[in-house]
């Protein structure tokens, strides 16, 4: 009886002493991959830098996107080249603006239009795809025919010719490249509700009769969050390129506010006059940047894909 | 199958009116008309030239108009802008040119796209496959309007072998650069959707079967794993068409080629909006016939989809 008490005792004192192992989360194990994933960090770091830079290094420059530095013009070629000297660290454009901070400017526009083409995107594509999948029947099939009708709009275009009918803006843009974006994520999220729908603990929650809204904003949607996050981070060059490809046009956003597209346009118009900086600095920019958006996107996907574990 | 297409008529056209109408509307409601210019139009004049197009009319029968010549009559109505031409002289100068070297880009793409991503998928882990997917990579970040600045800064300015623009009825030359700054980024989009597919299937039991029966490894890749690795493939061929048709309004304007594009982009800064609905409307046609295709070519082509 001593003997037995004694050892449950000690048991007692075992399970009481034992350290406390701490759950590993999908999301801890998502981030340790993620971490570890040397690719995926140093473009995190990069493209930081080149958020922060776009904002900061502004208040460095002796100029700023719209001074004309009438020295320099007329003689762009030999007087705009990039030097510390004249304070045009990228040199000048064919106007004799300052280089640098148009670059910087520029990259605010096309990060602020990647960022919130993708934040539209996520927000409209994962209500109308949460709804659609969850109700399913009707509901769905008649939702997913009218994303299948907008899809075989060649968006480009009907883009376009918003811009031109309407006045040019940076509002317009953003309204219109978010019109396009939120339906491959409708479609993405449509699919894993589906199959998220039938699980036991969705059917617990309507079994105790937990109203379809809760369902869908407690159980549903947090669930989507990884594969959401995933998309969004791959959608974000794709804005970008969008919104490049629409100033490339000479479409996009007006003088003196300026983007990525519209400086590659301008260097690529007068590269054979011997001003290569003017096409190397916005492209050196719009590459870095969206090979980074890109890695980062696949580090997070293979961080939160479960098969590839 | 006979179903399945009638089906999938049924949704194309009303995609197709509801284009038609929904840019119309875009249009009717644009501030200030067509012949808005600096210096005002008398009255009467400007009645007259509302008169003549048709805009005085309700907006019913204006869209009825509108939508009726072209479905009927492949008639997009004058070019508001060129008074001695119509859209349809324009879309007829610009089209040939659009689609000769279009469709070349497609055939380039689809061509190397599937020999890279089936030679990277054989060879797994070598250095060819390391190529192929750094390749595939470096497309992804050089849209056209990048690659395109860059092969002219190359091919024209630094070596001088190709001319950087324009199009000489036709030339070889003229059609290379084009043809390459299209291609590039589908290529290297099939080169992957190839590469992954094809290893999945290669990984698949009925290719075990055949090694184990002995066949050669080309003939395992050419009759049993080709046609279900290319599944995928043709499903991204419909987005990448559009994309191209999209692309060639860059490559009309930097190749200055004198396509479709030119006139949409001139269109555009003009204010000539018969023309650009025009086009937009043309290439609406072209995608959703061709969406169409790629869906009945894939219904035929896997044996697990029964409509």
């Amino acid at each position: 009886m001593f003997l037995k008490n004694n050892k449950n005792n000690s048991l007692f004192n075992n399970i009481n002493n034992l350290d406390y192992i701490e759950g590993r989360s999908l999301f801890d194990d998502a981030r340790r991959r993620f971490l570890l994933n040397k690719a995926a960090m140093i473009s995190l770091l990069l493209l930081t830098l080149i958020v922060l830079f776009s904002f900061i290094g502004p208040f460095f420059s002796q100029w700023t996107n719209e001074e004309i530095d009438w020295n320099a013009l007329g003689n762009i070629a030999t007087l705009g080249k990039p030097s510390i000297s004249t304070g045009h660290f990228f040199g000048t454009d064919e106007l004799g603006r300052d280089l640098y901070s148009r670059v910087l400017q520029g990259s605010q526009i096309s990060l602020m239009v990647g960022f919130v083409g993708a934040l539209i995107a996520v927000v409209v594509g994962t209500i109308y795809g949460t709804i659609a999948g969850y109700f399913g029947g009707k509901v769905d099939s008649i939702m997913m025919r009218i994303v299948d009708v907008l899809m075989s709009i060649p968006y480009m275009f009907v883009l376009i010719i918003l811009m031109v009918i309407f006045e040019r803006s940076v509002i317009l843009l953003f309204i219109g490249i978010g019109l396009i974006s939120w339906l491959d994520m409708a479609r993405i999220v449509r699919g894993q509700t589906l199959s998220l729908k039938n699980k036991e603990f969705i059917e617990a929650s309507i079994a105790i009769g937990v109203k379809n809204y809760i369902i869908i904003v407690k159980h549903i949607v947090p669930n989507l969050l990884g594969i959401v996050a995933v998309y969004a981070t791959l959608l974000i060059p794709g804005m970008i390129i969008t919104e490049s490809f629409i100033s490339f046009l000479g479409l996009g956003v007006q003088e003196p506010l300026t983007s990525w597209g519209a400086l590659i346009s301008e260097g690529a118009r007068t590269m054979q006059y011997g001003t290569l900086w003017q096409l190397l600095f916005p492209l050196s920019f719009f590459i870095v940047s969206l090979f980074c958006f890109y890695f980062i996107g696949d580090g997070l996907r293979d961080a939160l894909d479960p098969k590839d574990r | 199958m006979i179903y399945f297409i009638i089906r999938r008529l049924a949704v194309s056209i009303p995609t197709l009116l509801i284009l038609i109408i929904l840019s119309f509307i875009l249009m009717y409601s644009a501030p200030g008309g067509p012949f808005t210019s600096e210096r005002p139009l008398p009255p009467q004049v400007l009645a007259n030239i509302q008169a003549k197009y048709g805009l005085d009319d309700p907006l019913w029968k204006q869209i009825w108009d509108y939508t009726y010549g072209i479905i009927f009559n492949f008639d997009f109505g004058p070019s508001f802008r060129y008074k001695d031409r119509s859209v349809n002289d324009i879309i007829a100068q610009g089209f040939p040119v659009t689609l000769t070297y279009g469709t070349w880009s497609f055939i380039v793409a689809v061509f190397f796209g599937c020999s890279l991503g089936i030679i990277a998928a054989i060879r797994q882990n070598s250095w060819l496959d390391y190529f192929a997917v750094g390749v595939s990579i470096g497309a992804q970040v050089l849209p056209n309007f990048v690659l395109a600045p860059i092969l002219v800064l190359v091919f024209t300015l630094l070596l001088g072998w190709l001319p950087g623009g324009g199009w000489n009825g036709g030339q070889w030359q003229c059609i290379v650069m084009p043809v390459i700054a299209l291609s590039t980024s589908y290529m290297a989009s099939i080169a992957r959707l190839m590469r992954s597919s094809m290893l999945e299937v290669l990984n698949s039991n009925f290719i075990r079967t055949a090694k184990a029966k002995g066949l050669p490894v080309k003939l395992i890749i050419f009759r049993h794993a080709l046609k279900p690795s290319l599944l995928p493939v043709i499903s991204y061929l419909g987005p990448a068409f559009v994309g191209m048709i999209t692309g060639s309004v860059v490559i009309d304007l930097y190749f200055s080629t004198g396509g479709i594009g030119l006139h949409f982009v001139n269109g555009a800064l003009n204010r000539d909006y018969s023309t650009i609905m025009g086009i937009t409307i043309l290439v609406g046609i072209l995608t959703i016939t061709f969406n169409l295709i790629v869906d009945i070519l894939y219904a035929w082509i896997d044996p697990k989809i029964r409509y």
